[in-house]
């Protein structure tokens, strides 16, 4: 893990930022949180290091671990929370189960490029659900609350329901927890810092998160 | 207090304390049942179909009222209760089907031209036993008969010629 003065000027954050939950929401869902680092990285085609970790990545996951994977501690705390929060986990696939599909279904884990790869690398694993937004869009801090009346995904038709669980910053939802993320939040072949944000969930222990967030970071600032 | 007002129509929902507790007493009920349907979908794996599948409960991730995450608690219910019966049924019938090869080697006549495959009994592989008589027309009229246990499954070269 890179420290010192010369990593601050990479733009590395040892310590992940912590944001909050709407405390009524809070209240609903004890151990549910959201965390992320920022990074200095240029979207693009990964670089053959990070490929090679792909297809070593690819190497080391069979299909009957996909189907043991349900068992396993943090997998199984993302199910339980879809279920809660009104989603099929077997419609609507958690992260790390959906592309240990699709690396079944693609007979490996495809390259997507600059951050895609860095995050599925870190989602795989650990297990821990991760997401990329474009930094510099990001307006104070990282939140999750529920829609207030009115309120819309940037470049999504019609407002969100009452009560949809979002990821948000102070002014306004930047993605759906789980689900799409809002136009021009999404990281761009023009963005140049990143913030890769880690959504814990009850059952998934604080390390598991840092270490997600800091497999994440490393791979994109190493490219 | 407009601003607390406003909170409250946000949230849309009840804010008692017993139909919160109710609610994370549901949650719990939901984590135990999927923990428990997992457990049962990882064992009838390959071996048979189990039920598994609640549909959402909504179209977007939201906070589930009390109605909605006691449906989800009755489909996982439903789904658990029908799943382990499909396994118990499995079970059963591999249970038999290992009963059967076993008075199958010990009394081969008994079970003229009989077959039980290694799937049949929750095994990996492609194997079966079929009861066959020695020197096939003249064995058959003897009474000469035996279980005969196939070497497995075929060789990918022989798939491979057979494609060609």
């Amino acid at each position: 893990m890179p420290t010192g003065p010369a990593d601050a000027r990479m733009g590395w954050e040892p310590a992940p930022r912590q944001g909050w939950v709407a405390p009524h929401i809070a209240s609903e869902f004890p151990g549910l949180g959201i965390a992320w680092v920022e990074v200095e990285a240029e979207p693009g085609k990964s670089p053959d290091g990070v490929r090679r970790r792909l297809r070593d990545l690819s190497d080391r996951t069979y299909g009957s671990q996909a189907i043991r994977l349900r068992e396993r501690p943090i997998p199984w705390a993302y199910r339980v929370f879809f279920r809660q929060i009104g989603l099929d986990p077997d419609r609507t696939r958690t992260p790390v189960e959906q592309l240990t599909l699709d690396r079944l279904h693609d007979g490996g884990f495809r390259s997507k490029g600059l951050p895609a790869d860095a995050l599925d690398i870190a989602i795989v694993e650990t297990g821990v659900a991760l997401r990329a937004f474009d930094a510099e869009r990001i307006e104070g801090k990282l939140c999750i609350r529920d829609s207030a009346p009115g309120e819309s995904l940037p470049g999504q038709s019609g407002e969100l329901a009452k009560g949809t669980l979002t990821i948000a910053d102070d002014s306004r939802p930047i993605g759906l927890l789980f689900g799409p993320t809002a136009e021009g939040h999404a990281v761009a072949p023009t963005s140049r810092r990143l913030a890769v944000a880690a959504i814990q969930v009850e059952g998934v222990p604080q390390i598991a998160v840092e270490e997600a967030l800091w497999m994440a970071a490393s791979t994109l600032e190493s490219a | 207090m407009p601003a607390l007002l406003r909170r409250e129509e946000l949230s849309g929902l009840e804010t008692g304390i017993d139909e919160r507790d109710a609610r994370m007493q549901l949650r719990r009920q939901i984590s135990r049942l999927e923990s428990e349907l997992a457990d049962l979908f990882a064992r009838a794996f390959g071996r048979t179909e189990v039920p598994h599948r609640v549909d959402a409960a909504a179209a977007a991730p939201r906070v589930l009222d009390l109605g909605e995450l006691e449906a989800v608690r009755d489909s996982l219910a439903d789904r658990v209760a029908e799943a382990r019966l499909a396994l118990a049924e499995r079970e059963r019938a591999e249970r038999e089907g290992h009963e059967l090869v076993q008075r199958m080697l010990a009394a081969p006549q008994d079970y003229k031209w009989v077959r039980v495959s290694r799937e049949d009994l929750g095994l990996p592989g492609c194997g079966h036993w079929h009861s066959k008589p020695r020197l096939g027309p003249i064995g058959m009229l003897m009474g000469w008969w035996r279980v005969k246990i196939s070497s497995g499954c075929p060789l990918s070269g022989r798939l491979a010629a057979v494609e060609r």
